[in-house]
């Protein structure tokens, strides 16, 4: 059975072990048919010319995965960034795991989703804010229709969140392929701070197709700092589609950290409602051997006053492809725009390959706007003065792309985040030396 | 052209609307509106093909039907019903001849209007200019010149009679019959256009070029241009255009294909001066041109356009590098103005080894219209050493507009090089005001500066055409102010 038809049938269980008479259900029910009648991309689709999710979708997905799965603190200690106290929100096959995870009540609401679409408390929340930034494409509407368990984070007025926030999706999946659909609710209000750190890991090397949705809302002079680790086995695909909307003044800055994984695709929206707000999208990829990455931005400059800016490195090995289409709207009324976007990428093999489309649709005049874009090698020069001085060329290598992605990870503001991303960055490139000379 | 002046400017400025808005009055031959095979052997048969030419052009029609018309581009418009489009109109009194007395007196009277006198041009510009008017050509000067030289030039409907083995060789080499559906429809009903062929290792002495004209209410330009410089050769190709005023939205679905053999360089400027409709947005042409070239080795074509006119573009003249060491450049200009919509840009594919490709885009947009820029550059896996250099600048003037760039980078190939950056910025107060204190008014001071943001490409144009595009950009923007 095609898998689309699978998921369609199967959508009659799910009723089952849903409440079908709340607003809720009424959202999913559009959702899934908004998603019937889309399907999945194809290629066909302008916005996916460059990613076939076709080698994926052939696998057989168990979309409601076992209940019963249980992992070891020892086995999955890694994966955390446990150098730092931490509120964790960990699920794993799609489950909340309580044993794992350590969330709070206590002056914010740290907890999930499924709690807050059951609690009576949160439903003003969810009523404003669940699903109304989100695209009604093809693959949110998926989430959408058969999301029940995810993060929930509310940050109240004024509050600055002591540490930062985990919210990592482990899967074990021991007999089958497995179909996930988190579906992450941040909401943060005015003047309040928040630090989230996300990461999906496949435990085993049974087929994962993990399809997230989170919404972050940044109210007036908020401030929230999202990285996403993106490190996963070759047997797990990821398609992160994350809304932010910004209100006047508030400050975003979103890092994602592709080394991994077998399909990535990154679907990153801003939506700016508000003026003088920021907005920070940067991004390294490091991948080799058949590993996909696709980055897919768009800032949309609704008012004026604002800035966003762009920056995404890619390093490309064996027969990897990575994409980058980043798009930026300035709307008529988004005077004194001020949007920077910048994609660099390094190929170092002859069957790796880059498909870059940076964007303008620019309709206010005022406006200073720019994107840069180049492929190239590293600097040859630079590579033998390094030579010249005892430096063997593989770490003379890795130091140049360490340079090169260098840019980003600058802005990295958890110096323990920044610690674990340098290491990956070193393993990636199969050297030791720690950077930091 | 030379001796234009700023007095003549401002009063034309006051007169302005579409200066070359004038309409001939020709008995013209016209085909029933629609198009189906009929209609496409008469064109075929009209002009004396041989059966070869007949089948290529049906085969092509029954892939045209196929077809869908194209909805990607960043443009809206009312489609064209292709059934109500007259297929073919050639002007009745079809003079072949060799002295300029021969032709028509209204004709005459025709290309004066549109400063192009022809005995001027033979004296002082030279430049061979094959005018097409209608489809047809009517005449052909400095033919014996070029032909010394052993340099063809003549429309493409006589080289099919004369010269049917370059034709046959080359027609659908670069820009094939599935292309796409304008090209499609092209190859069906093409009616007439340029042929050229310069032989192995002449640099043509002169600048060869074409003028273009819509004439006949409701008559679609269907044009078909051949560029083949053979090896070593050297050619630099014009093409202009200007169109009447008209209501009803007129099409021109033009096909251009350059050949540049081994060791061989084409360049080709464009003026293009269209009817872009009225300040309301009523009328104007619809311009969807395919052009492209391709480069054999150590070959280099290089494309210029001003795009000022059309009510919608739609162009994309691009360069397949496909010898090793080959250059492909795109040098462009396009100015909208009121409601035109202008989507316009290039492809370079590159596929020989150390080839080099160079963009640079110019996109000003005023009033309520729509500039995209749209690109390709694409390197093969084979394309040792690529280096591309892409740069598009837009230039907003008023809040109504809108500037876009859709480029795509595609490379497969890890010695390539490429660098793309791009630029939106409007003229600046500060900049107006300097130049209103030393008395210059804000039109000429936005004329001044629009000049100077398009010198890059407007350098790269022949003499004589670089000031008629001056000339267009300042009448293009006029009134854009504010």
């Amino acid at each position: 059975m095609e898998l689309k038809e699978k998921i369609l049938s199967s959508y009659v269980a799910f009723e089952n072990g849903v409440n079908i008479n709340s607003d809720l259900h009424e959202i999913r029910t559009e959702a899934l048919q908004n998603f019937e009648k889309l399907g999945f991309p194809t290629k066909k689709l302008e916005a996916w010319k460059y990613t076939s999710l076709n080698s994926i979708l052939k696998e057989d997905y168990s979309i409601f995965p076992d209940r019963d799965a249980a992992v070891e603190l020892a086995d999955v200690k890694k994966y955390f960034i446990h150098e730092i106290d931490s509120y964790k929100i960990i699920f794993v096959d799609g489950k909340y795991s309580s044993f794992l995870s350590n969330t709070t009540h206590d002056g914010k609401d740290i907890c999930l989703l499924s709690a807050a679409f059951s609690k009576e408390k949160y439903k003003p929340i969810v009523e404003k804010y669940f699903n109304k930034i989100a695209k009604q494409d093809n693959l949110t509407s998926l989430n959408t229709a058969f999301a029940t368990e995810g993060a929930f984070i509310h940050i109240p007025k004024n509050v600055e969140v002591e540490k930062p926030i985990q919210i990592i999706n482990f899967t074990t999946g021991k007999e089958n392929a497995t179909m996930l659909q988190p579906r992450n609710l941040i909401v943060v209000e005015k003047n309040a701070h928040v630090q989230i750190i996300e990461r999906h890991q496949n435990l085993n090397n049974n087929a994962v197709l993990t399809n997230s949705v989170t919404e972050i809302y940044t109210d007036t002079h908020a401030t929230v700092d999202y990285y996403k680790i993106q490190n996963d086995n070759n047997s797990a695909s990821l398609v992160d589609n994350t809304y932010i909307e910004q209100q006047k003044e508030s400050t975003c800055s979103l890092h994602t950290f592709s080394f991994g994984g077998n399909i990535t695709r990154n679907n990153l929206n801003f939506y700016q409602k508000g003026e003088h707000i920021n907005s920070i999208l940067k991004g390294i990829t490091i991948i080799e051997g058949k590993q996909h990455v696709d980055h897919h931005t768009l800032v949309n400059h609704i008012e004026p006053n604002c800035e966003s800016h762009q920056d995404y490195k890619g390093i490309y090995a064996d027969r990897s492809t990575g994409v980058f289409n980043g798009k930026v709207i300035v709307e008529k009324e988004a005077q004194k725009t001020n949007a920077y976007q910048q994609n660099n990428n390094v190929l170092i093999s002859d069957k790796a390959t880059v498909n870059a489309k940076p964007q303008l649709e620019i309709f206010a005049d005022d406006v200073k706007c720019s994107h840069g874009c180049t492929i190239g090698q590293l600097d040859d020069q630079a590579l033998f003065y390094m030579q010249q001085r005892g430096i063997p060329k593989k770490e003379a290598n890795a130091l140049l792309m360490y340079a090169f992605a260098n840019t980003v990870l600058e802005s990295v503001k958890i110096p323990e985040v920044k610690k674990r991303i340098t290491k990956l960055i070193a393993d990636k490139l199969g050297v030791n030396i720690g950077f930091d000379l | 052209m030379s001796k234009y002046t700023e007095d003549d400017l401002r009063e034309e400025l006051k007169t302005k609307e579409y200066e070359y808005g004038f309409y001939t009055d020709i008995e013209s031959d016209k085909f029933p509106n629609g198009v189906n095979e009929e209609i496409v052997r008469a064109i075929s048969k009209k002009k004396n093909e041989p059966e070869w030419m007949t089948e290529w052009r049906l085969e092509a029609f029954r892939i045209w039907e196929q077809m869908e018309e194209p909805e990607w581009a960043n443009v809206t418009y009312k489609k064209p019903n292709f059934q109500e489009i007259s297929y073919y109109s050639a002007p009745k009194k079809k003079p072949k001849l060799n002295s300029l007395d021969e032709v028509d007196p209204e004709l005459l009277a025709t290309f004066e209007k549109l400063g192009i006198s022809l005995e001027e041009q033979k004296k002082l510009a030279n430049v061979a200019v094959d005018i097409v008017m209608d489809s047809v050509s009517v005449a052909t000067t400095f033919k014996e010149t070029l032909a010394e030289k052993g340099i063809i030039f003549m429309p493409i409907s006589e080289a099919i009679q004369e010269h049917p083995e370059l034709v046959k060789k080359y027609i659908g080499s670069v820009v094939p019959k599935t292309d796409n559906f304008y090209a499609a429809l092209n190859s069906a009903v093409f009616s007439d256009g340029s042929f050229c062929y310069i032989p192995k290792g002449v640099r043509c002495p002169m600048e060869l070029s074409t003028y273009f004209r819509i004439n006949e209410g409701g008559t679609g330009q269907f044009e078909r241009t051949l560029v083949i410089a053979d090896e070593g050769s050297y050619v630099s190709y014009l093409e202009g255009c200007t169109a009447p005023q008209r209501d009803e939205n007129q099409l021109h679905a033009a096909v251009v294909e350059l050949i540049a053999l081994d060791d061989a360089e084409i360049k080709y400027s464009t003026v293009q001066n269209w009817f872009p409709g009225d300040s309301e947005g009523k009328g104007g042409v619809f311009n969807f041109v395919t052009k492209r070239g391709l480069c054999e080795t150590n070959a280099k074509i290089s494309w210029t356009q001003v795009e000022t006119g059309s009510a919608i573009t739609w162009k994309y003249p691009s360069c397949i590098l496909k010898g090793n060491n080959s250059v492909g450049e795109f040098y462009s200009i396009a100015v909208t103005n009121n409601h035109q919509q202008a989507d316009t840009g290039t492809k370079m594919i590159h596929l020989g080894k150390n080839t080099k490709s160079t963009i640079i885009s110019k996109g000003i947009s005023a009033g309520k219209s729509q500039n995209s820029y749209r690109g390709l550059v694409q390197i093969n896996a084979r394309a040792e050493n690529a280096r591309n250099f892409s740069q598009c600048d837009s230039l907003l003037m008023g809040n109504e507009c809108g500037a876009h760039t859709f480029p795509y980078i595609e490379a497969k190939n890890k010695s390539a090089q490429i660098e793309h950056e791009a630029t939106t910025s409007k003229i600046g107060e500060d900049q107006l005001f300097y130049c209103n204190q030393r008395g210059i008014d804000t039109e000429k001071a936005i004329a001044l500066i629009v000049n100077g943001f398009s010198k890059e490409v407007l350098n790269k144009l022949p003499m004589e055409f670089a000031v008629e595009a001056q000339k267009l950009l300042e009448i293009s923007l006029e009134g854009s102010v504010g």
